[in-house]
């Protein structure tokens, strides 16, 4: 077999649509956003941990939880990354990827980071902080999903 | 415990980023026929099949069935075979399903096979993308690099960790992968260079991620009595298991001390009665898809402190010659057929310990260790192998 022998390739593609299932709980946390612009999160009975996102049950305690609780708008940064490179398929770079942990909460929800100079990365990187202060922000239209929250931005 | 059981063959194949020139079954058969050689075995002594791949990197439902053929002929020959798929633990469960078969007493020679054409999924983040939660995650375009790049900055913030160090690590994995004909990326990088290398994800350059690679490996388990007839050097299993951690990534601060690796570490370091692991290890196999990877995998693997794993990298500890070296594979840095990996790991790692390893070979290796890491940080798999049965 030599180098310059052609090797063909076959086409494929996968186009497979599916719809997940919210549930009571989650269903009732995207309604809470669509509707009143207003984050909630369950309180753990036992270890009095408060879920977000909501969950019907404790992982921790394996316990049910029904204390449904606001929390945030307003958070802490706990983690972050910013992505330039574009991926197929996938939002448009720059990103910025963001575990917040909400005003109430004890578990951190990802989000985006927007309303942020990302064109000099190195200036970037100045400006999106470890521990910083980040606020909801609220999509005009809201559909009954994460979305609806369409991006946490700098507090000030 | 169950049985004793030793590795006996490992048979790898070249990873390159689309190995054009083979068919899927006809790549599974060049690691198959390789470790079948190695253990100087036939199809036939085969009793049976642990296989592995992740379905969406192939574009394939239950590839497994493609490569039945391939896999020792376990078609036509009607042998039992189980597919598992933990996603980057792959190949790490299926080396333990293999061991766990013959541990059982139910199976003596027992062929592991993992496999993955990365190669052949046009983008590789697209589908990493649907591994996480369709509910609340999936929109924001997230896959393997955003998660580690998360991870990095934790342990950036942490620790004081930086890129120089990341590309310590890189110059290392890429001078070693030269060893290794089977190695994906073939090419001297100096640290200067990875710094050169484009940004990724802050603070991940390209130099800091593994490429996408086609590629499998196959490793035969073998009972105490046929490994002891089998090979003249077995690589004994002296201790392995498996760690899950939780789904939600939000549930623990941000994975900079990989603390449940370092809880598997100690439950498999037991089982090896393994106490100072730095001095009793010779070699380690990781699973470095990304350079911040190997740092936080040394800290939580008890090779150092907490925060302390720059250190070892800056003194030269991990490199070949240092006193514990670190993928004299490359690691997946250098090839990341990601099914394939973690059983490339344990192979590698068995290699080592057969004195088989070649160029990549470290001197005189008694003790060597197999780390395997996916499913969003949050599994891990480890094996320890010897050259003196347990």
């Amino acid at each position: 077999m030599t180098q310059e022998e052609e090797m063909l390739i076959m086409p494929g593609a996968w186009n497979l649509p599916f719809r997940h299932t919210a549930g009571r709980f989650i269903s009732r946390f995207f309604r809470e956003l669509r509707d009143n612009k207003k984050i909630y999160g369950v309180r753990c009975p036992q270890c009095r941990r408060v879920l977000l996102p909501p969950s019907s049950f404790c992982e921790q305690c394996f316990a049910p939880c029904e204390e449904w609780l606001e929390v945030g708008p307003q958070g802490t940064l706990e983690a972050f990354t910013i992505c330039y490179v574009p991926f197929l398929g996938l939002p448009p770079p720059p990103i910025v990827p963001i575990m917040v942990k909400l005003d109430g909460a004890d578990t951190s929800l990802g989000h985006l980071l927007g309303e942020v100079d990302l064109s000099d990365p190195r200036r970037a990187r100045e400006l999106v902080k470890m521990g910083m202060r980040v606020e909801a922000v609220w999509r005009d239209e809201r559909r009954g999903e994460i979305g609806d929250i369409q991006y946490f931005r700098p507090v000030g | 415990m169950g049985r004793r059981v030793a590795i006996v063959g490992v048979g790898l194949t070249k990873c390159s980023s689309h190995r054009k020139d083979v068919t899927y079954p006809e790549l599974i058969y060049e690691a198959v026929s390789g470790a079948l050689a190695q253990a100087g075995l036939t199809a036939k002594d085969v009793g049976a099949v642990v296989f592995g791949s992740m379905d969406p990197f192939d574009g394939v439902f239950a590839p497994e069935r493609w490569n039945v053929e391939a896999c020792a002929g376990a078609g036509l020959a009607n042998k039992p075979f189980m597919k598992i798929t933990t996603g980057g633990t792959t190949g790490g469960s299926v080396a333990l399903g293999g061991y766990y078969h013959v541990a059982s007493g139910m199976f003596d020679v027992v062929l592991t096979v993992a496999s993955q054409r990365v190669g052949e999924s046009v983008e590789a983040q697209l589908v990493l993308n649907t591994g996480v939660d369709p509910i609340y995650e999936r929109w924001m375009g997230i896959g393997a690099i955003t998660l580690v790049a998360n991870q990095a900055v934790n342990h950036f913030h942490h620790y004081g960790t930086s890129e120089e160090d990341l590309a310590l690590v890189a110059a290392k994995n890429y001078a070693n992968a030269l060893n290794n004909p089977y190695a994906h990326l073939q090419r001297h990088l100096t640290a200067e260079d990875a710094l050169r290398t484009r940004m990724i994800s802050w603070p991940l350059h390209l130099s800091d991620c593994c490429p996408s690679s086609d590629g499998a490996c196959a490793v035969v388990f073998a009972s105490e009595d046929r490994a002891r007839r089998l090979a003249e050097t077995p690589a004994w299993v002296l201790g392995a298991g498996q760690i899950t951690d939780n789904y939600w990534i939000g549930e623990r601060p941000w994975y900079h001390d990989w603390d449940s690796l370092g809880m598997l570490a100690r439950r498999v370091y037991k089982q090896a009665k393994i106490s100072d692991p730095l001095a009793e290890l010779d070699v380690a196999e990781l699973y470095n898809a990304f350079t911040i990877n190997e740092i936080i995998q040394c800290e939580a693997l008890g090779f150092c402190d907490k925060g302390k794993g720059p250190e070892l990298i800056r003194q030269g500890v991990t490199a070949m010659g240092g006193k514990l070296p670190i993928c004299p594979s490359g690691g997946v840095l250098c090839s990341n057929p990601i099914g394939a990996s973690g059983l490339i790991r344990v192979g590698e790692a068995a290699l080592q310990v057969m004195d088989k390893a070649e160029k990549r070979q470290v001197p005189g290796v008694k003790t060597a260790l197999a780390h395997v890491w996916g499913a969003a940080l949050g599994f891990h798999v480890l094996m320890i192998l010897g050259k003196n049965a347990p």
